[in-house]
C-alpha cells in the first residue's frame, strides 16, 4: 500500500520534475511536443476534476439545506442558479448542447447581466475597503507608520494633477519612490521568493518535501 | 498654386527615391536555439531605406528556379539585428543590419517537405514601380536544436544554486542544529490555534486563486498539513476552502493524513474541506459569507492571492479573528500587512514548512536560500560597480532568453 501511496508518486514527481526541467533548456520539436502532450494531460486532469468540485459543492450546500444551519437559504440559490443554467446551457438556444455553443442566448444572458456584474460588485467594494485599511495603517502611531504615511501621501498626490499645481517636485518625488526604494523593495522580495520557489521544487523534486502528499514524512 | 503644391513634391521626393542602392552581405542560416522550423536571413541596411521602400525574400526549393513564391515583405526602415540580442548580443553595429525569420513550411502552407530539404531565397528590393533583385542566392535549411546555448547561463545558476541546496540539505542530515530566525507569523499559529480551541470556533484555512501547479499552492499544502496535525491534537475544528477541485482532493487527503497521525483519523470529517466557487468574486463572497455567519476564531490566509486579498482579509478583520497571511505576490503584501495580524513575506511562505515541522533535512533548505542569497547580493553588488564605470559584461551575463 505504502508502495502506491508514497513511493509511486515519489518517483513520478521524481521523473516528471526532472524531465520538465530539462525540457526548458531543449528547444527542439519532440521537446515542445512534450510539453504540449504534458500541458494536454495537466487540461485532460483538470476536467475531470471539476465533477469532484461539483459534488464537494452540491454536497456541502445538501447538508446545508438538509440541516438548516444558519444561512441555508443562500445554498437553496446555489442549487436554483446552478440548475437554471445546467438548463439553459443544455438548451444552447435551441440547438442543443451537442451541436457548437451558439450566441445570445439565454445561457450567455445569465453570464453577461447576472454573474458579471455581481462579480463587478464585489470588486468595486475594494475601493471601500482599501480606504478602511488605509486609515488604519496611516495612523501615525509609529515612526514606521509616520514614513509611511508621508510616503503615501507624496505618491497619491503625485499621481493627480493637483499634486503638480501644488509644487512640481510632487510628482517626481513620487516617481522616485516607486521607481527607486519601492522597486528595490519588490526586487529583494522576488529574488527571496524565486530561490525559495527553486527550494521547494527541489525538495519536493527529490523527495525531502513529501507533506503534499499528505501526512507529515 | 505651384507654391502650394511644393511641399507634396517636396515629400514625394523624399520617400521614393530615384534609383536604389541595393544591400550588400545578403545570407540565410538555419536559426540558433529553435524547434527546427525557422530559418534566419539577414543583410545590410541600404542609404534607399525608407517608409515606402521594401524588401521582398523570394523563396524556391530549387537552387535554379523561379523565385516567384514571396517568403516575406518588410517596409526597408524595419527589422534590425537589435531585435535578436540572443543571436547576435549587443553589439553597436547591429543595427547596420537587417534581420528576419522566415517559417518555410508555412510559406509552402504545411506542404509535406523532406526534413533535410535546403530552401533558396532571393532579395528583392521595391520602391513604387522601381524594383531591383539581388544576384545573390542564399541557402538555409532548418534544423532542430537539442541545447538551447543561450540559456546555458541559466542552466549553470540552477546547478549551483542545485548543488548549495543540495549540499546543505546532506549536511544538515550530520548537523541538525541550524539556526532559525524567528518568524513571528509562524509561532502565532501555536497562539491562534489555542486560541480557537478555547473559543470553541473553527480554524478556516483559505486557499489562494492558483492551482496545485504552483510553488505556493505547494507550499499552502505542505502548511496545512502542519496546520492540520497540530489542530488534530488541539481537538479543535478545522475548515478549509478551495477554489480548484485538484487543490480541494489534494487539500483533503493532506488534512486525513495529518489526522491519521495525529492518531485521531476519527475527528476527520472529510465536508471540512470543500470547493466554494471556482470563480475570483463568487469565492470571495462565499468565503466573506462563512466567516460572517461563523465567525472563525483564526483565519490563515495561504497561497497566491489577486485582488480578493484585501476583501477576504478585512472581512476577516471585521469578524475580530487572529489572521496570519502567508504570500508571495507581493502586489498583495501591503493589504495582507495592513489587515492581518502577521504575514509571512514572500520567502517566508516556502520557509514555514521546515520551521513548523523542525525536520533537520527541511531546516538545511533554509540554510542553503541563505547562501544562495549571499551570492545573489555579491553579483549585483559587483554587476552595479562595472555598470557603474560601464562594464556592462556582467549585466548581459544573466540575460535570459
Amino acid at each position: 500500500m505504502n508502495f502506491f501511496k508514497r513511493t509511486i508518486p515519489l518517483l513520478i514527481a521524481f521523473v516528471m520534475g526532472v524531465l520538465m526541467a530539462m525540457q526548458y533548456y531543449v528547444p527542439h520539436k519532440l521537446s515542445q511536443d512534450l510539453l504540449e502532450i504534458v500541458t494536454r494531460w495537466d487540461r485532460i486532469i483538470a476536467g475531470f476534476a471539476v465533477f469532484i468540485g461539483a459534488y464537494s459543492l452540491f454536497h456541502l450546500h445538501w447538508t446545508r439545506i438538509k440541516r438548516r444551519v444558519e444561512g441555508w437559504g443562500y445554498s437553496v440559490f446555489v442549487y436554483f442558479g446552478a440548475i437554471i443554467t445546467l438548463i439553459f446551457g443544455l438548451i444552447n438556444g435551441g440547438k442543443f448542447f451537442w451541436n457548437d455553443k451558439q450566441d445570445g442566448t439565454m445561457f450567455d444572458w445569465f453570464y453577461y447581466y447576472i454573474q458579471v456584474p455581481a462579480g463587478a460588485t464585489i470588486f468595486s467594494i475594494l475601493a471601500f475597503f482599501i480606504a478602511s485599511a488605509a486609515y488604519r495603517t496611516f495612523r501615525a502611531r509609529t515612526r514606521e507608520s509616520t514614513v509611511l504615511l508621508i510616503a503615501a501621501i507624496l505618491v497619491m498626490l503625485g499621481r493627480v494633477p493637483i499634486g503638480n499645481y501644488i509644487s512640481q517636485y510632487i510628482p517626481a518625488v513620487a516617481d522616485w519612490i516607486m521607481a527607486v526604494p519601492n522597486l528595490a523593495a519588490k526586487r529583494g522580495i522576488l529574488l527571496g521568493v524565486s530561490l525559495g520557489a527553486i527550494a521547494t521544487s527541489l525538495k519536493i523534486i527529490f523527495g525531502i518535501e513529501r507533506s503534499y502528499l499528505g501526512g507529515g514524512d | 498654386m505651384l507654391l502650394l503644391l511644393f511641399p507634396c513634391f517636396i515629400s514625394f521626393a523624399q520617400q521614393l527615391p530615384a534609383f536604389l542602392i541595393p544591400p550588400t552581405e545578403f545570407k540565410a542560416f538555419d536559426t540558433p536555439n529553435d524547434a527546427g522550423e525557422t530559418v534566419s536571413l539577414t543583410w545590410t541596411t541600404s542609404p534607399s531605406d525608407a517608409p515606402d521602400v521594401f524588401y521582398i525574400i523570394y523563396i524556391d526549393k530549387d537552387k535554379n528556379g523561379t523565385f516567384e513564391k514571396e517568403a516575406i515583405r518588410i517596409k526597408s526602415n524595419t527589422s534590425y539585428r537589435t531585435s535578436v540580442p540572443e543571436i547576435y548580443g549587443y553589439k553597436k553595429g547591429n543595427g547596420d543590419y537587417h534581420y528576419v525569420q522566415i517559417n518555410p513550411r508555412k510559406v509552402f502552407n504545411g506542404e509535406a517537405l523532406d526534413k533535410r530539404q535546403v530552401y533558396y531565397f532571393k532579395l528583392a528590393m521595391v520602391a513604387g514601380d522601381n524594383k531591383i533583385i539581388l544576384d545573390t542566392i542564399a541557402p538555409a535549411s532548418p534544423r532542430a536544436n537539442w541545447l538551447h546555448t543561450k540559456k546555458i547561463n541559466n542552466f549553470v545558476i540552477m546547478i549551483i544554486l542545485s548543488a548549495i541546496i543540495l549540499y546543505f540539505i546532506v549536511h544538515a542530515r550530520r548537523n541538525p542544529d541550524v539556526f532559525l530566525r524567528k518568524i513571528g507569523g509562524l509561532d502565532a499559529v501555536d497562539e491562534a490555534l489555542g486560541r480557537a480551541t478555547e473559543m470553541g470556533k473553527p480554524v478556516l484555512f483559505v486557499h489562494g486563486l492558483t492551482g496545485m501547479g504552483s510553488i505556493s499552492t505547494i507550499a499552502a499544502t505542505s502548511i496545512l498539513g502542519r496546520i492540520a496535525r497540530k489542530i488534530a491534537d488541539y481537538d479543535a475544528n478545522l475548515k478549509v476552502v478551495n477554489n480548484d477541485p485538484i487543490v480541494m482532493s489534494v487539500s483533503q487527503e493532506v488534512v486525513k493524513e495529518s489526522y491519521l497521525e495525529a492518531g485521531r483519523p476519527d475527528a476527520y470529517n472529510p465536508d471540512n474541506v470543500f470547493l466554494v466557487a471556482s470563480e475570483q468574486f463568487p469565492y470571495v463572497a462565499a468565503v466573506s459569507g462563512i466567516m460572517t455567519r461563523e465567525k472563525p476564531a483564526a483565519n490563515f490566509f495561504v497561497g497566491y492571492f489577486y485582488a480578493e486579498a484585501l476583501i477576504l482579509a478585512e472581512t476577516g478583520a471585521t469578524t475580530g479573528a487572529i489572521q496570519i497571511a502567508g504570500t508571495d505576490a507581493y502586489t498583495q503584501l501591503p493589504f495582507f500587512i495592513t489587515t492581518c495580524d502577521y504575514t509571512l513575506i514572500g520567502e517566508e511562505l516556502y520557509a514555514a514548512s521546515a520551521y513548523l515541522s523542525r525536520e533537520p533535512m527541511l531546516m538545511g533548505t533554509l540554510r542553503a536560500q541563505d547562501v544562495g542569497k549571499g551570492f545573489l547580493i555579491i553579483v549585483l553588488l559587483l554587476g552595479t560597480i562595472l555598470a557603474s564605470f560601464g562594464f556592462e559584461y556582467i549585466t548581459h551575463l544573466f540575460d535570459a532568453f
